[in-house]
């Protein structure tokens, strides 16, 4: 039996398409596959961030514990998202609690590897900031929204 | 409809609790037999004699002997309407307006994209494409709301959900992690719905700022602006044309809308002088 490379898999997750062959085959190096049971928590505030995680499938939710209310959900991620940018901006912490909410079959990427290889490599760096820049503006607009509370009674 | 201005008295048969703020009337017609007929999407002006009229969508099925309307508290017409009992009447007039493009969507995916009260203009396109359901392709229902408690027909939403031929989606703004569905804004559901962006009918109604956002990400996902359409509110009076309480830029929303086809009023949506 041959061991299957993350390679081509990697490269059809929505946040690594249309990556060029050498860039994937950098990337892949940094990349295992990970599972998380239902409920399971994937990583804590505080935490260092040494990790990243491009959902294959299963859903998680990112959560803030709140004094008084307790476990709060700030927003649900599932397939085809990535999870936490926390590795590629200093201190490298964990801002939220990441929790499977279902079953969640993921790769993740070691981020202290994937930083390596992008300040030998700019372009490729400039190329995975520009998809996580992607990733900010759409989760920035999405908080936009909820925070408008459009569906609320204000008469 | 005879006169249009002229309201046609209707009994209250039931009143249903559907949140905290917000509740179903089922009406039976006092000088006929059977109630109005009307399309998916249509509106009634709803009257309270003595207190005034509000403008309210038609949330049943065509199919249903009683005209259903679901109506959120918000003013001093639907505040007086919660206050209603069994028995009670009021005055109905209508149907009015444009119709949600049921024929259009035949042999074609339908995607439903609401927010909050919005669910109740489209139950009757719910309905129908339930009870026609060979007549479409891919059914997909994709909703917002604010917190659990302010899920509108919950109980449908779970049957509707586990149907097999239905991809029914939820999403809330706020939740405790005793839920176990989606937090998020309703249009991070839109990328990874299932249905054929090229051969596909959407239907989008809720606060304004939720459908211009919606109709951008069905773009994205490869949608014509000749495919969406979506429903528009504003302040009716006359409900035919006249008053001009309505006005939206050379449109009549109680006329010419409430839904609209996106390619007519993209251009006039977000415009604050409207």
């Amino acid at each position: 039996m041959t061991a299957q490379t993350l390679e081509p898999i990697l490269a059809e997750h929505p946040f690594f398409q249309g990556l060029a062959a050498e860039d994937i085959q950098l990337v892949a190096g940094c990349a295992t596959n990970a599972v998380f049971k239902a409920g399971e928590v994937i990583s804590r505030e505080g935490e260092p961030a040494n990790q990243f995680y491009l959902l294959r499938e299963g859903k998680v939710a990112l959560e803030i514990y709140v004094p008084e209310r307790g476990q709060v959900v700030l927003q649900t991620l599932g397939a085809g998202e990535l999870v936490g940018w926390s590795w590629l901006i200093p201190p490298y912490q964990w801002r939220f609690d990441v929790r499977a909410v279902e079953f969640v079959h993921a790769f993740a990427l070691d981020g202290a590897c994937l930083r390596g290889k992008c300040e030998a490599n700019p372009r490729l760096g400039y190329e995975l900031l520009k998809r996580v820049a992607q990733v900010f503006t759409e989760r920035l607009m999405a908080t936009r929204l909820q925070l408008l509370d459009v569906y609320g009674n204000r008469s | 409809m005879a006169d249009p201005m002229l309201p046609e008295p209707y009994r209250i048969a039931r009143v249903r609790r559907e949140t905290h703020d917000t509740f179903t009337l089922e009406l039976l017609p006092i000088n006929s037999a059977r109630a109005m007929s009307f399309a998916p999407g249509q509106f009634n002006m709803l009257y309270v004699f003595g207190t005034g009229e509000s403008a309210i969508s038609i949330s049943g099925a065509t199919t249903d002997e009683r005209l259903v309307h679901t109506i959120r508290a918000v003013g001093t017409v639907t505040r007086a309407l919660q206050r209603l009992k069994r028995g009670d009447v009021i005055g109905v007039r209508g149907p009015f307006g444009t119709s949600w493009p049921m024929q259009e969507a035949i042999g074609r995916d339908v995607v439903i994209v609401t927010g909050g009260i919005g669910l109740a203009p489209l139950r009757p396109v719910i309905y129908q494409v339930l009870a026609q359901r060979a007549q479409y392709g891919k059914f997909v229902l994709l909703y917002g709301a604010r917190t659990p408690r302010d899920l509108l027909y919950a109980r449908e939403l779970e049957k509707w959900r586990g149907q097999f031929d239905c991809g029914v989606e939820i999403t809330l703004d706020t939740a405790d992690n005793d839920w176990r569905g989606n937090v998020g804004f309703v249009t991070a559901l839109i990328p990874s719905a299932q249905f054929n962006p090229t051969n596909t009918v959407a239907m989008i109604c809720g606060p304004e700022v939720m459908m211009r956002f919606t109709a951008q990400e069905l773009r994205k996902r490869g949608m014509r602006d000749e495919q969406i359409y979506l429903s528009l509110e504003r302040n009716m009076k006359c409900a035919v044309g006249f008053c001009g309480h309505c006005q939206y830029g050379p449109h009549f929303i109680c006329k010419d809308g409430p839904v609209f086809r996106y390619d007519r009023i993209a251009s006039l949506l977000g415009k604050q002088e409207l």
